[in-house]
């Protein structure tokens, strides 16, 4: 998959991508803080529900699964559009649009449940930088999925040629980012317990 | 102003690269869960699991994000946040004690 740059910059590189991997990478210092916030304080909070006791690694590492297959889509679908393949772009952001929608799916069912067995934003220590780290993360993936659902009307309306690769790469980027996200996530708050 | 790229073109990696890529996501998210209960892994587990996250981390970054094939520049706007945030993460963490046992 190629992709012609639109117009020259000081750089040599499309303004738009590079701002994209700037931000990108100020997300890295938001969800550093984030995570780094949820570490000083395991532990230490006074009373439960504790990781230990809550947390459902079955279910979560379905979770994980599927927003990997959603990079994978995600990826697929970006290379159809390249190629001007318009209905497997269709169907690739679609299923990336789903698999996300499936994740928060997941994120509500758990959140639901840790509400119903005690543990809220206001319980502890632990439920102050959990629900904090993964409801930031749920919402970058609620943004993602509309993104995805706008790309998707454009395809249906011919305006996603191989001209506009460069829109659904840098949807990518943000898509695949908050993947990785999720699988530092993955490990720090529920595998590293 | 010419309408020419001054920059080559990148070639982004193939279907087949995308799916072996998906493949070994599978396999390393499957040895992660498997070593979570696996009481022998117990000892070590948090180093083999962050370095299996991070194998998983660069394996998206590398070739979903085409950081291995774009420019290098990309790889600069992303790499010294990321590191800046490990570094003040990992500051943090020893300021408020967190690796201190008991």
């Amino acid at each position: 998959v190629t992709h012609a740059h639109a117009h020259t910059t000081s750089t040599g590189l499309d303004n738009r991508k590079l701002a994209f991997w700037t931000f990108i990478g100020s997300e890295c210092l938001l969800f550093g803080s984030l995570i780094s916030t949820y570490l000083i304080y395991k532990g230490r909070s006074v009373r439960g529900p504790t990781p230990q006791e809550i947390l459902n690694i079955p279910l979560t590492s379905v979770s994980t699964f599927d927003l990997l297959m959603s990079s994978l889509a995600m990826v697929l679908a970006l290379a159809a559009v390249a190629r001007g393949d318009r209905v497997r772009a269709r169907v690739w952001l679609g299923a990336t649009a789903l698999l996300g929608a499936i994740f928060l799916g997941f994120q509500a069912y758990e959140f639901t449940a840790f509400v119903h067995e005690g543990l809220t934003i206001t319980t502890n220590l632990f439920g102050s930088t959990f629900f904090t780290l993964t409801g930031f993360h749920g919402g970058h993936v609620f943004v993602g999925v509309v993104w995805l659902l706008t790309l998707l009307v454009r395809s249906f309306q011919g305006k996603l040629g191989p001209d506009k690769a460069l829109n659904v790469e840098i949807a990518g980027l943000y898509w695949h980012f908050v993947d990785v996200v999720w699988i530092v996530i993955f490990t720090v708050v529920y595998l590293i317990q | 102003m010419s309408d020419q790229p001054t920059v080559p073109e990148h070639r982004h990696p193939g279907t087949g690269t995308y799916l072996a890529v998906a493949a070994v996501l599978t396999i390393i998210t499957l040895v992660e869960v498997g070593v979570f209960y696996v009481p022998a892994f117990k000892p070590v587990l948090v180093p083999v699991l962050l370095v299996l996250s991070s194998a998983k981390f660069a394996l998206v970054v590398m070739f979903y994000m085409h950081l291995k094939s774009d420019h290098k520049l990309f790889t600069l706007v992303f790499s010294l946040p990321l590191m800046l945030a490990l570094g003040v993460g990992l500051a943090l963490l020893f300021l408020y004690g967190a690796f201190v046992r008991g």
